[in-house]
């Protein structure tokens, strides 16, 4: 356990030099929500039945649960450039604990994404949203955020590992920008037909967004949602522990494989 | 005294679905020895050097790398060895310290000893720059540097020189040598046979994912024989030449009108430059230049596999 906490740290730290070194990409995933929220919140959001000063409040928390989401993305890009670069490679034929160069790169990802959601709740806040839910209901909607974004960088991690190139890595990755689209991070899900609702109610996105709502105070819980809305603390819960669960062993399996 | 092996291994066998890559490889590299394992494309070399630094476990057969058994116990070997490679690389949106200094803190080694490497492989200058911004040849040293610091006892260079300008070539053929000369043994793979004559102690000639020859390059010279060529003068035909050639050698010559040679091998003792010379101009013959010379690599791997085409 010692050992894979110094190496771990090491290889974070690895992580967090490359994101010095070449930061575009954080640059870029941190932006993009600002971009969203400007533009959701001013231009598509004069289209809504809400007005326009609630739909941006219910829109932040949408965007912090779909930046989160975006885990997803960037894992997999880290994890299929190292694994196609022969970085990862490399690492395997070290005398270095299986679990280390996957744990690490998650463990600098979620400081990386804690930090990249300042931006967004400045802008925020700026434009009228509000933490209505007091420093503890605040603090809960943080730790379910990084929670959710440790099981989403796990798995891009898995699918990084996992793919046949960088650039079909990349295709997929961007492709994942449609998961918060099919969910109620941007649009409640009360106009959406049956089928759909139910679909988008249970994409994790829904939960964590709903959870998050519920504890900054900006939207009651909806009536009628499948359960892990309808229970929305539980529900992101169970939802993120689950994925790690899963995924994360499956990852550091994948990593080891020979 | 009883030799010791730091790589031996016995059948490896690797299947890709229908590719083959590895059918039965045996090798036995004698401690502090440079082993060249030569072959074209998709021999399987690379698998081979990828199955002995543990990155795959082979379908069959074992192997045992500096007194470790490959299967039961990879973290072991990996304690041992150090990969350089084209697939095994560093990291290049590091800089070349901060690359070294990771694979130091990995291995627990004090950060001066990144620092030496550094110094030792001329890259102190560029230490804070990105590797990625490097040469061919820096990236390769600092690849070698990284390789170098826990100090292993088996080293695999996965073509260490391919796409090197000659002067990094030399660099890297000299720490090899540097290397083998303080007891580190080296196993490497390449296309150039020149890298494999200038450095390997034995030569393992890999087709089909199996050892179709193994030697020191002198015996598998030896082996071919030596290889006589003239030079003709004037612009007559080459057949008399042809005809005095396959007297001499045996064999059939080999005929080159655009450079105006003949050539044929021979495993003849017997025939010496002189002699070639004075039957030659016996026989009316007008030459520019006669040699008898050792046979290249390349024409020891096309004689001994049956290649038409060449191996680089």
């Amino acid at each position: 356990m010692n050992a894979l906490a110094l190496e771990g740290a090491a290889l974070a730290g690895r992580n967090l030099r490359r994101v010095r070194h070449a930061p575009a990409l954080t640059v870029m995933t941190m932006t993009m929500p600002i971009v969203f929220l400007l533009f959701f919140g001013y231009v598509l959001g004069g289209a809504l039945a809400m007005p326009g000063a609630e739909y941006r409040s219910f829109l932040v928390p949408g965007l912090l649960v779909a930046t989160a989401a975006g885990g997803l993305m960037t894992g997999m890009f880290q994890a299929a450039q190292d694994t196609h670069r022969g970085v990862t490679d490399r690492f395997r034929t070290l005398p270095v604990g299986r679990a280390a160069v996957p744990l690490g790169q998650a463990a600098a990802d979620l400081l990386v994404s804690a930090v990249g959601m300042v931006p967004l709740v400045l802008v925020g806040l700026a434009m009228g949203w509000r933490i209505e839910g007091g420093a503890l209901g605040a603090l809960g909607a943080f730790g379910l955020l990084l929670l959710f974004r440790s099981a989403a960088t796990w798995a891009g991690i898995l699918l990084g590992l996992a793919s046949e190139s960088e650039e079909a890595a990349g295709q997929l990755g961007s492709a994942t920008f449609m998961l918060p689209l099919l969910s109620n991070a941007y649009i409640p899900t009360e106009g959406m037909p049956g089928w759909l609702r139910t679909v988008a109610e249970w994409n994790p996105v829904s939960a964590v967004t709903t959870a998050v709502r519920a504890l900054c105070g900006n939207a009651p819980v909806p009536d009628g949602a499948a359960w892990p809305v309808a229970h929305p603390v539980a529900g992101s819960l169970l939802w993120s522990l689950g994925l790690i669960a899963v995924l994360a062993p499956l990852a550091v399996r994948r990593y080891g494989r020979r | 005294m009883t030799t010791t092996y730091a790589v031996l291994s016995e059948g490896l066998e690797k299947r890709y679905g229908e590719v083959h890559a590895l059918r039965g490889l045996d090798l036995a590299v004698p401690e502090g020895t440079v082993c060249g394992l030569l072959g074209p494309n998709g021999a399987g070399k690379t698998t081979a050097v990828r199955i002995l630094t543990t990155l795959l476990a082979p379908d069959a057969g074992s192997a045992r790398i500096a007194g470790h058994d490959l299967v039961r116990d990879p973290a072991a070997v990996r304690r041992r060895i150090a990969v350089t490679g084209q697939y095994a690389s560093v990291d290049g949106d590091l800089t070349g310290a901060e690359n070294l200094r990771l694979f130091a803190r990995l291995l627990r080694l004090p950060r001066a000893r990144a620092d030496e490497l550094l110094e030792e492989f001329g890259l102190t200058g560029a230490a804070d720059r990105l590797a990625r911004t490097y040469s061919g040849g820096m990236r390769r040293r600092l690849d070698l540097a990284a390789s170098l610091l826990g100090r292993p006892s088996v080293l695999f260079l996965d073509e260490p020189t391919t796409g090197l300008d000659p002067r990094s070539r030399e660099a890297v053929w000299d720490a090899v040598r540097g290397l083998s000369g303080q007891g580190t043994t080296v196993v490497l793979t390449t296309q150039y046979l020149e890298e494999a004559d200038r450095l390997a102690d034995d030569i393992v000639l890999v087709e089909d994912g199996r050892a179709a020859h193994r030697g020191t390059p002198a015996a598998l010279k030896a082996l071919v024989g030596h290889r006589a060529e003239v030079v003709l003068a004037g612009t007559g035909p080459l057949e008399p030449a042809a005809a005095v050639l396959d007297r001499l050698t045996g064999s059939a010559p080999v005929l080159d009108a655009e450079r105006r040679t003949v050539g044929a091998v021979t495993t003849d003792p017997a025939l010496t430059l002189p002699r070639l010379v004075r039957e030659i101009d016996a026989a009316g013959i007008h030459i520019v230049d006669a040699s008898l010379r050792p046979p290249t690599l390349d024409e020891v791997f096309l004689r001994l596999t049956g290649r038409k085409e060449t191996a680089a």
